[in-house]
C-alpha cells in the first residue's frame, strides 16, 4: 500500500492543484507541502522496510488485464528504496525552487511537476515490464511541457531534441518489451525468465542509453539541459536520467546474462568514453550550466562502468553513486539557477567571477558541492567511486585505470569552474546587488547538502542495503 | 409462390431505429417551425442513434451465437452488434459536436437526416452477409456522407470536397461491385460463408475479385494508397462531419474488412495477409511523411487517419483471435480520439471564423484550458503514450502482429510512431509553447462562443479516451466475445 501511496499521491496532489482555486502562491505552497508529504512517506517506508531481506517488499498486485498477462505490480527492493528517496527529495528540492522563483502560470507548473514525481517514482518501483513502460513514457508528458513553456528562448528546439532521442529510444524498447513479454508469457518482472536474444537486449539498451544518456547518444544534451529552467535541468540531470540507469540494472543486465556477457566491452568501452569525453567536454564547457551537464554524462559513464562490471562492488558503488549524483546534480544545477537569477546572466564563465567576497553563504554552498562532487576523499562520492573502481577491476586493471583517472578529471573541470564564479576578478555581471543566498535559497540547498554530508560519513548506509534484483545475487552475471 | 423469409426485426432493429429517426427528421424539416427545428431535429438524431446504441447493446447481449438472417443476407452476430454499439456513440458525440455549427436554418434538419441515415447504412453495412447487402449498405452510407460533406454551400470548399469525395468513393465502389461480381460469376454465391465453402480456393479470378474488393473497402477505410480523397474531403466538409467521417466510416469499413476476408476468403489467408500487410505499411508510411509538412489542423488529422487505418490493418493482417480483439480494441480509444480531437479543432474554428492553422492555434490551450487539455490527451493518445487507450490499442496491435510471427510490422509500426511524434506533439507545442500576443493574432472579437454540447462531446471522447486505458479488462472481455462469433 505504502508503495502505491508514493505513486498516488502526488497525482492525486497534482489533479488537486489543477482545480483548486487557489492564487498562484497558494498553489505553490500547497506543491511544496505535497513533496515533503511524499518524502514523509517515503521515510515512513524506509522504517518499515525490512533491510535484512533482499526480496521485493511492500509489493501490491492486481491484475490490469489478464488476456496478456498484465498486471499493476508495484514494490520496492533494497536499491528501489533509495532510488525513490532520492526522487521524492530531489523532487521536493525542485519543486520548492520553482515555487520560490514564482513561476508563472503557476497552476499547470505545479501541477505537471507532481505528476512528473509520481511517474518517475513509478518508474523505479514498477514490477511489471508495461506499467514500467507506462510510467517511462509518462515522464515525457509533464517534462515536454515543462521544457517548452518554461524554458529559455530556444526552447522549441530543445524540445523537438529531446522529443525525438527519447521517442526513438522508448519506441524501440516498446516493441522490445512486447516480443519478450509475449515470449515469457507474462509482463511480471518478477516471474519473468532470462532471454539470450541480442536484439531485444540492444533494444532495451539504446533506451536506456539515451535517457542516462550515454556516449553516442548524448546529443540531446546541450540544448536541453541549457534552454531547460534551472529546475527542470535539476530533475532531468539528477533524476530523469538515473532512470535509464535503473532501467540498466533492473531490465537490461538481469534478464540478459548471455548478450550483457557479450556486449560487456562494449559496454564499458562506451562507459569509459562517456567518462573522459564528458569530462574533457565539461573542463572545456564556457558556462557553469555546461560543466555540470557534461558532468553529468561523465557520471553515467562512471555509472555504466560499474553496472557491467557484474560483480556485487560494481553494483552497490553504482547504487551509491547513482544517489550521489542525484543529490549533486540537483544542488548544483539550482545553485546554477541562482547565479544566473542575480547576475542576469545565463552563467557565462567570462561575465562572472569574484562571487564568493561578500557573500558567504553562496561561496560555502557552491564549495561544499563542488568538493563533494569531485569526490574528495571521505566524501560520499569518493565511497561511490571506490566502489565502482574495485568492482571494474575485477574485468581488467585498464578499467580501473580509466576511471582513476577520470577522477582526476573531475577535479579539473569541477576547481575551474568554482574559481571562475567564486574566485578571480570581478566579473562584468557581477554587481554589488547581486545578494547573497537567501533563507528560502538556503532551506532548498542546505537540506541537499545535509544528505551528502551525512552520506559522506555513512555511505554504507546506501551501499550496505542495496542488493541485486535477483535472488541468487549479481554475481551470477560475472564471467 | 414466392417464400417469404423470416425476418428477425430484432436483429435489424440498430439500423432500423436510425432510419426511423432518419425520417421523422425529414418530417421535422417540413412541420416544425423554424424557431425550434434547431434543437429538435438535434434531439431527435441523438435521440436516434442512443436507441440505436441501446438496441445494439441488447443484441449483443443476446446473440452468443452467430445467426443468418433473411437468407443469410444479414449476419446476428455479436461482431455486428458491438461495432453498432461504437457507431452509434460516435454518432451520438457527432451529434453533440454538431449542434453549434452555424448551419442554414433550412438545411438543419436535412443535415441530421442525412447523419442518421449514414449511421444507419454504417449499422446495416457491419451486419452485412453477402455480397448485396454489403455493397447495398456501403453505397447506402456513402452517399449520404458524400451529401454532408457538400452541404455547407457558405463554406468554401465544402462543395469541391464533396465532389472530390463522390468521384473517387464511386472508383472504390464501382471496384468493389466489380470484385462481387468476379466472386460471384466463378462461384456461382452470394453469400459470405457459401462462397468459401464453394472451394474455388487460389483460382486466379477469385483472387482478382478478392483484390479488387480490398480495394473496394480499402477506400472507405481511407488506406494508403487509396487514401486521395481524404485529406480534401476532410478538410472541406463541415468539421462534425470529418468528425463522423473520421471515427464511424473508419469503424464500418475495417469490421467489415475483417468479417469479409476471415469468412469469405479463408483459404486464400496466405495472400490477403501479407496484401493488408502491405496496405498497412504504404499507409503507414504514406500517412506519416505526408502529415509532417502539413500546415492545416484538419489536414494533419486526415493524413493521421490514414496512419491509424495502417494501425488498424496491421491487426486485420495477422488475423488471430489476438488481432480480432486488438482491432475491436482500438477502435474504441481511436473513435473517441479522432471524434474528440475534430471537436477541438471545430471549437477554434467557430472561435475564429476561419480553418484551423498550426499558426493560429497558438495560445489555444491557456484560452481554454478544458480544450487544451482534451486536445493534449487526444494527441498523446493518437501517438500512443499511456494514460490513454491509444498506448494499449497500439500494444495489443504490436502483440497480434508479434502472435501470427509478423514481427516486420511491429518494426514499421514503430519507425511510423516515431515520425508521428513529430506532428502530434507539434500540434501540442502549438497550443501552449507560444502566446498569441507573440504571433499579433487579429482578435476573434468578443468572447468566444460557450457551447455546453460540444464540451459535453469532447468530454466524452476524453472519457472513453482515458477510461479505456483503465478498464482494459472490461473492453477485451467484450471484443473477446465478439471475435469469437468469426472463424480462425
Amino acid at each position: 500500500m505504502l508503495t502505491t501511496a508514493l505513486i498516488a499521491i502526488p497525482v492525486a496532489g497534482a489533479l488537486l492543484i489543477a482545480i483548486a482555486p487557489l492564487s498562484s502562491y497558494w498553489l505553490g505552497s500547497l506543491a511544496a507541502l505535497i513533496s515533503l508529504v511524499e518524502i514523509g512517506v517515503w521515510i515512513t517506508t524506509a522504517a518499515r522496510f525490512d533491510f535484512s531481506s533482499s526480496s521485493l517488499q511492500m509489493d501490491q498486485r492486481a491484475s490490469w488485464f489478464s488476456d496478456l498477462q498484465v498486471s499493476w505490480h508495484v514494490g520496492q527492493y533494497r536499491f528501489s528504496l533509495w532510488f525513490v528517496g532520492m526522487t521524492v527529495v530531489a523532487m521536493a528540492a525542485c519543486t520548492i525552487y520553482g515555487w520560490w522563483a514564482g513561476r508563472d502560470r503557476a497552476r499547470a507548473y505545479f501541477a505537471l511537476m507532481l505528476l512528473l514525481t509520481g511517474a518517475i517514482v513509478g518508474v523505479f518501483v514498477a514490477q511489471d515490464l508495461l506499467l514500467f513502460y507506462a510510467f517511462f513514457e509518462a515522464m515525457l508528458i509533464p517534462l515536454y511541457v515543462l521544457i517548452g513553456v518554461w524554458g529559455g528562448s530556444d526552447r522549441m528546439r530543445a524540445t523537438i531534441t529531446f522529443v525525438v532521442y527519447t521517442v526513438v529510444g522508448s519506441l524501440l524498447m516498446l516493441a522490445a518489451i512486447v516480443v519478450f513479454g509475449l515470449q515469457q508469457g507474462t509482463f511480471d518482472m518478477t516471474r519473468m525468465g532470462t532471454s539470450s536474444s541480442q536484439w531485444l537486449f540492444l533494444g532495451f539498451v539504446v533506451a536506456f542509453a539515451i535517457k542516462s544518456p550515454l556516449f553516442p547518444l548524448h546529443g540531446w544534451l546541450p540544448v536541453t539541459y541549457r534552454e531547460s529552467s534551472a529546475e527542470v535541468s535539476a530533475v532531468l540531470s539528477g533524476i530523469v536520467g538515473k532512470a535509464g540507469l535503473y532501467g540498466l540494472l533492473r531490465i537490461a543486465i538481469p534478464f540478459f546474462p548471455q548478450p550483457v556477457h557479450d556486449w560487456r566491452i562494449v559496454m564499458l568501452i562506451l562507459g569509459s568514453v562517456s567518462l573522459v569525453y564528458g569530462s574533457l567536454l565539461a573542463f572545456r564547457a564556457p558556462d557553469f550550466r555546461g560543466v555540470v551537464m557534461y558532468s553529468s554524462l561523465a557520471q553515467s559513464g562512471l555509472i555504466v562502468l560499474g553496472l557491467f562490471a557484474s560483480n556485487s562492488l560494481g553494483f552497490d558503488g553504482a547504487v551509491l553513486q547513482i544517489v550521489n549524483h542525484a543529490l549533486v546534480s540537483t544542488a548544483l544545477f539550482l545553485l546554477a539557477g541562482m547565479i544566473e537569477r542575480r547576475t542576469g546572466t545565463r552563467g557565462e564563465f567570462s561575465l562572472l567571477g569574484g562571487m564568493a567576497r561578500g557573500r558567504p553563504a553562496l561561496a560555502t554552498m557552491i564549495m561544499t558541492v563542488g568538493i563533494i562532487s569531485l569526490a574528495v576523499p571521505l566524501s560520499t562520492t569518493f565511497a561511490g567511486e571506490f566502489l565502482i573502481l574495485a568492482g571494474v577491476f575485477q574485468q581488467g586493471w585498464l578499467w580501473a585505470v580509466i576511471g582513476g583517472a577520470s577522477m582526476v578529471l573531475a577535479a579539473m573541470y569541477m576547481l575551474r569552474a568554482i574559481s571562475a564564479v567564486l574566485h578571480q576578478d570581478v566579473g562584468p555581471a557581477v554587481s554589488e546587488n547581486a545578494l547573497d543566498l537567501r533563507v528560502g535559497e538556503l532551506a532548498i540547498v542546505v537540506p541537499l547538502v545535509v544528505c551528502l554530508v551525512g552520506l559522506s560519513a555513512w555511505p554504507n548506509l546506501v551501499s550496505g542495503r542495496a542488493s541485486a534484483p535477483t535472488s541468487s545475487g549479481w554475481t551470477q552475471y560475472a564471467p | 409462390m414466392i417464400v417469404k423469409p423470416h425476418i428477425d426485426w430484432f436483429a435489424l432493429a440498430p439500423s432500423l431505429a436510425l432510419l426511423g429517426a432518419a425520417g421523422l427528421l425529414l418530417m421535422v424539416a417540413v412541420f416544425a417551425p423554424r424557431r425550434g427545428r434547431k434543437a429538435t431535429s438535434a434531439f431527435v438524431a441523438f435521440g436516434g442513434f442512443v436507441a440505436s446504441g441501446i438496441w445494439a447493446a441488447f443484441l449483443d447481449d443476446r446473440s452468443p451465437n452467430a445467426t443468418a438472417l433473411v437468407h443469410d443476407a444479414m449476419w446476428r452476430d455479436r461482431w455486428g452488434a458491438l461495432a453498432q454499439v461504437i457507431l452509434a456513440g460516435s454518432g451520438a458525440v457527432a451529434v453533440l459536436l454538431s449542434y453549434g455549427e452555424r448551419m442554414r436554418d433550412e438545411h438543419v434538419a436535412e443535415y441530421y437526416a442525412l447523419l442518421t441515415s449514414a449511421g444507419a447504412g454504417m449499422a446495416f453495412f457491419v451486419q452485412a452477409g453477402n455480397l448485396m447487402t454489403l455493397f447495398l449498405g456501403l453505397e447506402w452510407f456513402s452517399i449520404a456522407l458524400y451529401v454532408l460533406t457538400a452541404i455547407d454551400i457558405d463554406l468554401v470548399g465544402s462543395l469541391e470536397a464533396g465532389l472530390k469525395y463522390l468521384v473517387i468513393g464511386a472508383v472504390g465502389s464501382a471496384t468493389l461491385l466489380f470484385g462481387s461480381a468476379l466472386v460471384y460469376g466463378i462461384t456461382g454465391e452470394l453469400s459470405f460463408d457459401r462462397i468459401a465453402a464453394a472451394g474455388h480456393a487460389h483460382d486466379a479470378m477469385l483472387v482478382v475479385g478478392l483484390a479488387m474488393i480490398i480495394v473496394g473497402l480499402g477506400f472507405k477505410a481511407s488506406a494508403a494508397p487509396f487514401h486521395m480523397w481524404t485529406p480534401d474531403a476532410y478538410q472541406g466538409a463541415p468539421t462534425p462531419v470529418t468528425a463522423f467521417m473520421s471515427s464511424a466510416t473508419k469503424i464500418a469499413a475495417l469490421v467489415v474488412t475483417y468479417r469479409v476476408l476471415v469468412t469469405t476468403f479463408p483459404h486464400d489467408q496466405h495472400l490477403w495477409r501479407v496484401a493488408i500487410a502491405v496496405i498497412a505499411i504504404v499507409s503507414l508510411a504514406w500517412g506519416n511523411i505526408a502529415a509532417l509538412v502539413q500546415r492545416n489542423v484538419k489536414r494533419i488529422l486526415a493524413y493521421s487517419s490514414v496512419s491509424h487505418a495502417g494501425f488498424m490493418l496491421i491487426a486485420v493482417a495477422a488475423a488471430t483471435p489476438l488481432g480480432a480483439r486488438a482491432l475491436l480494441y482500438y477502435l474504441i480509444p481511436y473513435a473517441a480520439m479522432s471524434l474528440g480531437a475534430f471537436g477541438v479543432v471545430a471549437a477554434r474554428e467557430r472561435e475564429l471564423q476561419r480553418p484551423v492553422t498550426l499558426q493560429n492555434l497558438a495560445g489555444f490551450g491557456w484560452e481554454r484550458p478544458f480544450l487544451g487539455i482534451a486536445m493534449w490527451v487526444f494527441m498523446l493518445g493518437m501517438l500512443g503514450f499511456p494514460l490513454t487507450g491509444g498506448f494499449i490499442g497500439k500494444f495489443y496491435v504490436f502483440a497480434a502482429a508479434y502472435d501470427h510471427g509478423y514481427w516486420w510490422l511491429i518494426v514499421a509500426g514503430v519507425i511510423a510512431t516515431m515520425i508521428s511524434a513529430y506532428y502530434y506533439l507539434g500540434i501540442v507545442r502549438a497550443m501552449y509553447f507560444r502566446d498569441a500576443a507573440e504571433l499579433q493574432l487579429a482578435p476573434a472579437g468578443g468572447s468566444p462562443p460557450f457551447d455546453p454540447l460540444l464540451l459535453a462531446g469532447v468530454g466524452i471522447a476524453l472519457a472513453v479516451t482515458v477510461g479505456s486505458f483503465f478498464a482494459v479488462q472490461p473492453l477485451i472481455d467484450v471484443a473477446r466475445s465478439a471475435a469469437s462469433s468469426l472463424p480462425l
